[in-house]
C-alpha cells in the first residue's frame, strides 16, 4: 500500500480539490444566475449554501439591459397567464418579494424558461383578448345594426309606384273634388257678388238718396235763408226744412247702414275671395278675377259716391254753419230787441202800427248801436279777414290736403287694383296659351301612344289568337281522347264479359274433358300398377344360382303402359341393360356366393399393388389361417380408419347380408382394396346390379301405387 | 356368360402348378439328360436343371400373379393435367 505519509498527500490534495470545486461553483453561480438556478434545482441544500454564501438571489440593478429587455416581455405575458391561468402565478408570485418593483432574476427566468416551454400557449393567450375585442366590436356593431334596422323599418320598404288604376282614381277623385270645390267656389262667389252687387247697388242708391236729400235740405236751407216771402210760408218753409232734415237724417242713416252693409258685403266677397285664391285651383281663377273687377267697380263707385256724399255734407255743412250764423244772429237781435222792447212778439215785422215813438227811437237806436258795432266789428272783420281768411285757407288746404290724400290714396288703390287685375288677366291669358300649347303637345303625345297601343294590340292580338288556337287544339285533342278512352272501355268491358262467359264454357267443358282424362288416367295407372306388379313378381322369379327370366318383356309391358307419363318412363328406362337382358340374381344367392367369397378374400388379403410376389401370397395365406374374427360383427355407424381391414369388412358384410341389407354390404365390399377387390368385383356388379334393379323396380309400384290412389276417386 | 371375378385365382393358382409340374419336369429331365450326358453323372446339372425349372415356374406364376398391376407396353395411359399450385 501507499506509505503513511502519502496518505495525508492524498487526503489534503482531495480536500483541496473538494474546495476548490465548491468555491468555483459559488463564483460562477455569483455570475451566472442561471447556473445558480440550475444547481439550486439539482443539488439539494445547495442553495442554502449559496444564499449563505451570495445572499438571496436578489436582482442585481447593475444587470445588462439585454436580461431586463428579457424580462419586459415575460412578465406581460406572465400577467396575462397569471390572469387566464391564475393558478401558477399567484404561487410562484407569493414566494419571492412581490412589492419589489420587478421579479426576482430567478423566478423571471425560470417564468420565461415556463413561458418559452409553453410556447404554443402565447398565440392563444392574446386571441381570446382580441376575440373579445372583435366580439365587443361586433356587438357594437350588432346595435348600432339594429338601431339602424330598428330606426328604418319603416323606410326600408320600397316605395312602390303607385299602380295606373289608383293614379286614375286619384286623378278622377281630384277633378271631381276639384269640380266640386269650383262649383261651390263659384256658387258662394256668385251668391257673394250678387249680395254684394245689391248691397253696393243698395248702398248707392242710398248715398244717391242721401245726397239727394242733403242737396234738397241745403237748397231748402239756403232759400229759407234768402228768400223774404210770407210768414206762413216761411213757416211752410220751415217745416219743409225740418221735413228735409229729417229726410236728410234719416237718408244718411240709411245710407250709412246701407254703407255699412255694403261694406260687410264687400269684405265678405273679399274674403271669400282670399279663400278661393288660396285654393289655388285653375278653373276657379276666372270666376275669381271676375269678381275681383266686380269687387273692385262696386269699391269704385261705392267710394265715387261716398265722396259725393261727402263733399255734399260738407257743402251742407257750410250752409247749416251760415244758416247757423244767421239763426245766431238773428236770435241775438231777437233777444236784444226782446231785451230792449220785452213786450214786443217775436214777430216784429207785423208790428208797424203798435210800437210807440220810444220804442221806435230805442229801436233805431239799439239798431244805430247795433250798425255801429256791426260796423266796428266789420272793420275788425276786416282787419282780421286777411287772418281769418289765411286761417281759413289753411283750414281748407288742410281740409284740401287730406281730402286730395283721401282721393289720391283711393285712386292709388284703385289703379293699384287695376294694374293687379290687369297682371292676373294677363296671367290668366298667358296660362291659358299656355295650356292651349300643352294641350297641343299632350295631343301629339296621345296621337303617338295610339298609334303605339294600336302596333301593341295588333301584336297581341296575333299572339293572343295562337294561344287561343292551341288551347283549342288542346282541348280537341282531350276530347277526342276521352272518346277515344271511353270506347275503348266499352270495348274492354264488353270482351272481359265475353271473356269470363267463355272461360265460364271453357271451364265447364274441360272439367268434363278432365273427368274423362281422369278416367283415361285412371285405367292408366292401372294398367301400369299391373305391369308393374308384373315386373316385380318376375323379379321374385330368381332361384339359387339362377339369375332371374330376363326382364326385358315385363319392363316392355311396363314402358307401353306408361308411355307418356315422362317419370315412368324414364324409371323404366333406368333400369340396367344387363337386368333387361339377362335379368339379376337374387339376393339369397348373393348371400351364398359371398360366403365362398368371404375365405377367398381373406386368404388373398395383404395383396395388393405393391405387395404381389409368391411370398406375399404365401404370407396372405399364412395370415388367413392364423387370423379368427367375428363370423358376424354388426358394423358401426361411422366406419374409422381400423374398420377398414378387410377381415373387418368382410364380417361386417355378412353380418349385413344376414341381417338383409345388400346395400349396406355392397358398401362395405366396396371398401375392399387389392386383390381382394379384385377378387369380389363381379360379386360387386351383380350386387348393384340387383340393387339397381330393385330400386328401380320399388320406385315404379310406389309410383304407381300413388298414382292409382290418386285417380281413385272418394266416392 | 356370368364372369365370376372370384375364380380368376383359382385358375390362376391351377395355371401356375402345371406350369411348375411341367417346368420342373422338363428341368428336371434335361439335367438329368445332361447330366447323364455331358457332365459325368453329376448331380449338379440335374439340381441345376430342376431349380432352374422350379425358379422358372416360380417367376412365371408370380408374374402371372402380378400380370393385373403391371402395365404392359402397349397400354395407353392417360394423363390428367392438374394444377400444380
Amino acid at each position: 500500500m501507499l506509505p503513511p505519509g502519502s496518505a495525508s498527500k492524498v487526503v489534503v490534495a482531495g480536500l483541496l480539490t473538494v474546495s476548490g470545486g465548491i468555491g468555483g461553483t459559488v463564483l460562477y453561480a455569483k455570475w451566472d444566475h442561471k447556473f445558480r438556478a440550475a444547481v439550486e434545482k439539482n443539488v439539494p441544500y445547495s442553495d442554502w449554501l449559496l444564499g449563505l454564501a451570495l445572499g438571496p438571489a436578489a436582482q442585481d440593478p447593475g444587470l445588462p439591459i439585454k436580461k431586463r429587455v428579457e424580462l419586459a416581455q415575460p412578465p406581460s405575458m406572465i400577467e396575462k397567464q397569471a390572469k387566464k391561468e391564475g393558478a401558477e402565478g399567484p404561487v410562484k408570485d407569493s414566494s419571492p418579494a412581490p412589492s419589489q418593483p420587478a421579479q426576482s432574476l430567478e423566478e423571471a427566468s425560470a417564468e420565461a424558461t415556463h413561458i418559452i416551454s409553453a410556447i404554443g400557449e402565447v398565440p392563444s393567450v392574446p386571441a381570446p383578448c382580441d376575440t373579445e375585442a372583435a366580439a365587443v366590436k361586433e356587438c357594437n356593431e350588432c346595435h348600432e345594426h339594429k338601431e339602424a334596422t330598428a330606426v328604418h323599418p319603416a323606410p326600408t320598404e320600397p316605395m312602390k309606384e303607385r299602380p295606373v288604376e289608383e293614379v286614375a282614381a286619384r286623378l278622377a277623385q281630384q277633378e271631381q273634388e276639384e269640380q266640386d270645390i269650383s262649383a261651390s267656389v263659384s256658387a258662394s262667389l256668385e251668391d257673394s257678388l250678387a249680395s254684394s252687387a245689391k248691397a253696393t247697388l243698395q248702398a248707392i242708391g242710398a248715398q244717391e238718396a242721401a245726397l239727394q236729400a242733403i242737396m234738397q235740405h241745403t237748397d231748402k236751407l239756403k232759400e229759407a235763408m234768402e228768400a223774404e216771402v210770407l210768414p206762413e210760408e216761411k213757416s211752410n218753409q220751415w217745416k219743409d226744412l225740418e221735413a228735409a232734415l229729417a229726410d236728410r237724417t234719416t237718408a244718411l242713416n240709411d245710407a250709412r247702414a246701407a254703407l255699412s252693409k255694403a261694406n260687410e258685403s264687400l269684405d265678405s266677397l273679399r274674403s271669400v275671395i282670399d279663400e278661393s285664391k288660396g285654393l289655388k285651383i285653375s278653373s276657379v281663377r276666372p270666376l275669381v278675377l271676375a269678381a275681383e273687377e266686380n269687387l273692385h267697380n262696386m269699391v269704385v263707385d261705392l267710394d265715387k259716391m261716398v265722396m259725393k256724399v261727402q263733399s255734399a255734407e260738407s257743402e251742407a255743412k257750410i250752409v247749416s254753419q251760415y244758416s247757423e250764423l244767421v239763426n245766431e244772429a238773428k236770435r241775438q237781435f231777437q233777444r236784444e230787441v226782446s231785451s230792449l222792447t220785452p213786450e214786443i212778439q217775436a214777430n216784429w215785422k207785423g208790428l208797424t202800427g203798435k210800437l210807440s215813438t220810444d220804442d221806435l227811437n230805442a229801436l233805431i237806436a239799439h239798431a244805430h248801436r247795433r250798425i255801429d258795432q256791426l260796423n266796428r266789428e266789420l272793420a275788425e272783420q276786416k282787419v282780421r279777414e286777411k287772418i281769418h281768411i289765411d286761417a281759413a285757407l289753411e283750414q281748407q288746404k288742410l281740409e284740401d290736403q287730406k281730402a286730395l290724400d283721401n282721393a289720391v290714396n283711393t285712386a292709388l288703390q284703385h289703379v293699384k287694383e287695376d294694374a293687379r287685375l290687369d297682371q292676373e288677366r294677363k296671367l290668366a291669358e298667358l296660362r291659358e296659351v299656355m295650356e292651349a300649347e300643352m294641350r297641343t303637345q299632350l295631343r301629339r303625345q296621345a296621337a303617338a301612344h295610339t298609334d303605339h297601343v294600336q302596333d301593341v294590340l295588333k301584336v297581341q292580338e296575333h299572339e293572343l289568337k295562337a294561344e287561343a288556337e292551341q288551347v283549342l287544339s288542346s282541348k280537341m285533342l282531350e276530347q277526342e281522347t276521352r272518346y277515344r278512352q271511353l270506347t275503348q272501355e266499352q270495348l274492354d268491358n264488353f270482351t272481359l264479359d265475353m271473356n269470363t262467359a267463355y272461360a265460364r264454357l271453357k271451364g265447364v267443358e274441360e272439367a268434363i274433358d278432365s273427368h274423362v282424362v281422369a278416367e283415361d288416367e285412371a285405367r292408366k295407372a292401372h294398367q301400369l300398377w299391373l305391369s308393374v306388379e308384373a315386373l316385380s313378381y318376375s323379379l321374385k322369379t330368381a332361384e339359387a344360382d339362377v339369375p332371374t327370366v330376363p326382364l326385358e318383356n315385363a319392363a316392355q309391358a311396363v314402358r307401353d303402359s306408361c308411355r307418356d307419363n315422362d317419370f315412368a318412363l324414364a324409371l323404366a328406362s333406368a333400369l340396367p341393360e344387363k337386368s333387361l337382358q339377362r335379368g339379376v340374381y337374387s339376393e339369397a344367392s348373393l348371400r351364398a356366393r359371398f360366403n365362398s367369397l368371404r375365405s377367398l378374400a381373406r386368404r388373398v388379403a395383404l395383396i395388393d399393388e405393391s405387395r404381389n410376389s409368391l411370398y406375399q401370397y404365401f404370407l396372405s395365406y399364412l395370415q388367413a389361417a392364423l387370423l379368427f374374427e367375428k363370423s358376424q360383427e354388426a358394423p358401426p355407424s361411422q366406419l374409422s380408419s381400423e374398420d377398414l381391414d378387410p377381415f373387418k369388412l368382410l364380417s361386417y358384410a355378412s353380418y349385413c347380408l344376414e341381417h338383409g341389407d345388400l346395400e349396406l354390404a355392397a358398401k362395405l365390399v366396396n371398401q375392399l382394396r387389392g386383390e381382394a377387390r379384385r377378387v369380389v368385383e363381379d360379386w360387386l356388379i351383380e350386387a348393384r346390379l340387383t340393387l339397381e334393379t330393385r330400386q328401380v323396380v320399388n320406385l315404379l309400384s310406389a309410383y304407381a301405387n300413388a298414382v292409382g290412389l290418386g285417380t281413385t276417386q272418394a266416392p | 356368360m356370368f364372369s365370376m371375378s372370384e375364380k380368376e385365382l383359382g385358375k390362376k393358382w391351377d395355371r401356375c402348378l402345371a406350369d411348375g409340374a411341367i417346368k420342373l419336369g422338363t428341368g428336371l429331365g434335361l439335367g438329368i439328360v445332361f447330366s447323364v450326358l455331358f457332365f459325368k453323372r453329376h448331380t449338379w446339372p440335374i439340381s441345376l436343371g430342376s431349380g432352374a425349372g422350379l425358379g422358372m415356374a416360380y417367376a412365371n406364376c408370380q408374374n402371372n400373379l402380378r400380370s393385373h398391376y403391371m402395365l404392359h407396353r402397349g397400354d395407353k395411359v392417360g394423363l390428367s393435367m392438374e394444377k400444380i399450385d
